[in-house]
């Protein structure tokens, strides 16, 4: 059974890459299973999805436990330990990252047990953030080595068929450039096993104690704890204001943002708290005078390293 | 006939459509969201002809699924958790109006604290209150027993609203193949309700939800819905067949799997119960002689033949994925009652209580019950109740802990 697990981040089409990739599985004749998992849905948190495909009937469900390939849409994930992009990752694994650094240096950060492969800038470069999926499912099925070209530029029509030709077109041409620059890594990726009784560890099954109830309690104590959520880092997008072009209304922008994240000074001069704007880019569709633009978070980091 | 990639919350909507429900009254709630979309979507595009209303409430979705289902026409609805339990008044309520329809429910654990994801604490809420329940392990079974579902609660001896169980996540929103049968071969399975004599009408006027005053009548009315229910019995048993014989899918009112020569049976229900099949597929391959029975009916609960299968296995554990407070699992104590006393049954009967809020459990776990009932059966000691549960949990938990102490400590400097 080959177990993938795709993770990236709300808005950049990781559950569509994983649909996509199922799909692909589906019409060369596999069993398939995929999912996607998140908690609250919204734009730039992290999102993980899996797809298993395998000739006979799939009796596993739910989280992937020994991914034989794990494919990061957002390489600025792999910090952050919610993500989880690490888990379960042995030795037979392949990780592929989707970023401007190179394979040797993800290799040497993370001390991977198995191999780490990027999907190189060429691939990606021109690519706006909500293609980055369907490059990853390109290149995916192509280290995968049994989803002809074909097969794949059908999955994506597919998936993708209520979108529009454009669309489709869009994302067609990034999945199968990735598929071609992935050539050299054709098929290294392979099917895993079963999880023998001869191989299992007993589990580490404890009592629980009976805790006091204010302990026993889902409580939370502190107060204004959202404050130390810096949801910011879920942004992908920065909307930047242009002062010149603001008109100082006091209100618009502060008023949309849905989290509070615009204050208005005494002259009526907007300024965004970045730690917590999570980019939804509402206050960007309503600026009246268009004086907020939105620039990928890419190029701030790329400035500041 | 067409084989699609869909979710569990996608099958259901295909049951409703091809049901042809007439009727839908509906309100949002995570996991169960999409079966509501999807619908709306073929209603809108004309694909589906049905009447869909969005409720103020579930409260009040149960009570209009009641009074349209009163009124003749087949009727669909579906919530979840929290939805369910706000519903629960009506839950009660509406099995005695003897109104057929269809509920699908889409688990997901109960608050507090609040969760998105599956356990089966919800739908054993409305356990005992007419509403006959199915269970689903897969995306295919959803579909397939939501169309079974309308022919049981339809049927002349039932009469009775049937809730259709699947989990979040595990099935609402995880892609299988499903084949989606054509239309006309579901129009022969399941043809036009036959509202018999249930058809309210503005010039036929008829009080429902009444009152009795004095414990005669209520006992009768009461006793009268329980052998409905347990009508439904034989009644699943013969529309099952009809489905197979005309679709090739058996689904009787238990799955068993490799027990019949099995010495040592998994009981367990709902979608994981997949992953105690490959358990069982392993532990085969190790030479032990393990199985699977997972009971697809819920209500009426299936008594005798789960005697009949459990006869003379050494132990049976069972898995519950929920927890009554102050009991344990649920279906430890119904399995229980149906045992006690049989001169053949398993003398070993262990409760595992896990995959509470979705927690996954893992194939060694299933590897483990096993040998628990090894040694209980070696010692001739049955095991105390056990929650899968592993002391790495237990140090996540007590670190969130050590934070919230910081915080609750400086919050009262």
């Amino acid at each position: 059974m080959y177990r993938i697990r795709f993770h990236g981040r709300g808005g950049q089409g990781t559950k569509t890459a994983s649909r996509m990739l199922g799909t692909a599985f589906f019409l060369a004749g596999y069993q398939v299973q995929d999912a996607p998992r998140y908690g609250a849905e919204r734009r730039g948190a992290p999102i993980f999805a899996y797809v298993r495909a395998a000739k006979e009937a799939i009796h596993e469900r739910g989280v992937i436990r020994e991914p034989n390939l794990v494919v990061v849409a957002d390489d600025s994930l792999v910090p952050v330990p919610a993500a989880g992009v690490l888990q379960g990752a042995t030795a037979r694994s392949v990780m592929l990252i989707s970023s401007s650094e190179s394979a040797a240096t993800w290799r040497d950060r993370l001390n991977f047990p198995g191999t780490v492969l990027t999907l190189p800038a060429e691939a990606s470069e021109q690519a706006e953030l909500c293609f980055v999926g369907a490059a990853c499912t390109g290149a995916a099925a192509r280290l995968l080595g049994v989803i002809p070209r074909a097969i794949l530029e059908a999955a994506v029509r597919e998936e993708l068929s209520a979108l529009g030709e454009d669309i489709i077109r869009r994302n067609l041409e990034q999945a199968l450039a990735a598929f071609d620059c992935m050539e050299p890594h054709a098929g290294s990726v392979n099917e895993g096993v079963a999880f023998s009784v001869a191989d299992a560890k007993a589990p580490d099954w404890i009592d629980l104690p009976v805790d006091e109830s204010d302990a026993a309690a889902a409580a939370i104590h502190a107060s204004a704890t959202s404050v130390e959520v810096r949801t910011g880092l879920w942004r992908v997008l920065r909307p930047v204001i242009d002062y010149d072009r603001c008109n100082r209304c006091w209100w618009v922008c502060s008023e949309f943002c849905p989290d509070s994240a615009i204050k208005v000074d005494a002259d009526g001069r907007p300024e965004i708290d970045y730690d917590h704007c999570k980019g939804c880019m509402i206050c960007v569709a309503q600026c009246p005078p268009h004086a907020i633009a939105a620039v990928p978070e890419q190029e701030f980091s790329e400035k500041t390293p | 006939m067409t084989r699609a990639l869909i979710t569990g919350n996608q099958a259901a909507a295909w049951g409703a459509r091809l049901a042809r429900a007439d009727y839908m009254p509906a309100f949002p709630i995570t996991p169960q969201t999409e079966i509501i979309e999807t619908l709306a979507g073929w209603i809108d595009s004309g694909e589906m002809d049905c009447r869909m209303v969005m409720m103020e409430s579930e409260h009040s979705m149960i009570t209009a699924a009641g009074a349209a289902a009163a009124t003749g026409v087949r009727v669909f609805t579906a919530t979840s958790s929290q939805g369910l339990m706000y519903a629960m008044e009506m839950i009660y309520g509406v099995p005695g109006m003897r109104a057929p329809f269809v509920l699908v429910n889409v688990s997901r654990g109960l608050q507090t604290p609040v969760t998105l994801e599956p356990d089966h604490t919800d739908v054993l809420a409305a356990r005992d209150s007419g509403f006959l329940q199915i269970h689903c392990a897969t995306c295919q079974e959803v579909l397939d027993q939501t169309l079974i579902a309308y022919r049981l609660a339809e049927h002349h001896r039932v009469r009775l609203p049937v809730i259709v169980n699947l989990d979040g996540f595990y099935l609402s929103f995880t892609r299988e193949p499903v084949e989606i049968p054509d239309p006309a071969a579901v129009d022969r399975f399941l043809p036009g309700f036959d509202p018999e004599t249930t058809r309210f009408r503005a010039g036929e006027p008829l009080s429902q939800g009444v009152v009795v005053l004095g414990s005669t009548p209520y006992s009768y009315f009461r006793y009268e819905t329980h052998l409905a229910a347990l009508q439904g019995l034989p009644a699943y048993a013969e529309i099952a067949a009809d489905f197979a014989a005309q679709f090739g899918r058996e689904y009787g009112a238990l799955e068993t799997y490799r027990s019949d020569d099995a010495e040592w049976v998994l009981f367990i229900m709902g979608s994981f119960a997949t992953k105690a099949k490959d358990a069982v597929d392993r532990m085969r391959e190790a030479g032990w002689k393990v199985g699977l029975v997972r009971p697809r009916l819920l209500r009426p609960f299936p008594d005798e033949p789960l005697r009949q299968v459990l006869a003379g296995k050494r132990g049976v554990a069972v898995v519950d994925q929920n927890l009554s407070m102050g009991k344990g699992g649920v279906l430890h104590s119904e399995l229980a009652s149906v045992l006690y006393g049989q001169l053949d049954a398993p003398p070993i009967l262990a409760s595992f209580i896990g995959g509470l809020g979705g927690r996954d459990i893992a194939p060694e776990e299933f590897y483990e019950m096993i040998q628990v009932l090894h040694r209980a059966a070696e010692e001739g000691k049955p095991p105390p109740p056990r929650l899968l549960f592993t002391g790495d949990e237990l140090r996540e938990v007590r670190k969130l802990q050590a934070i919230a102490h910081a915080e609750r400590t400086e919050g009262l400097k």
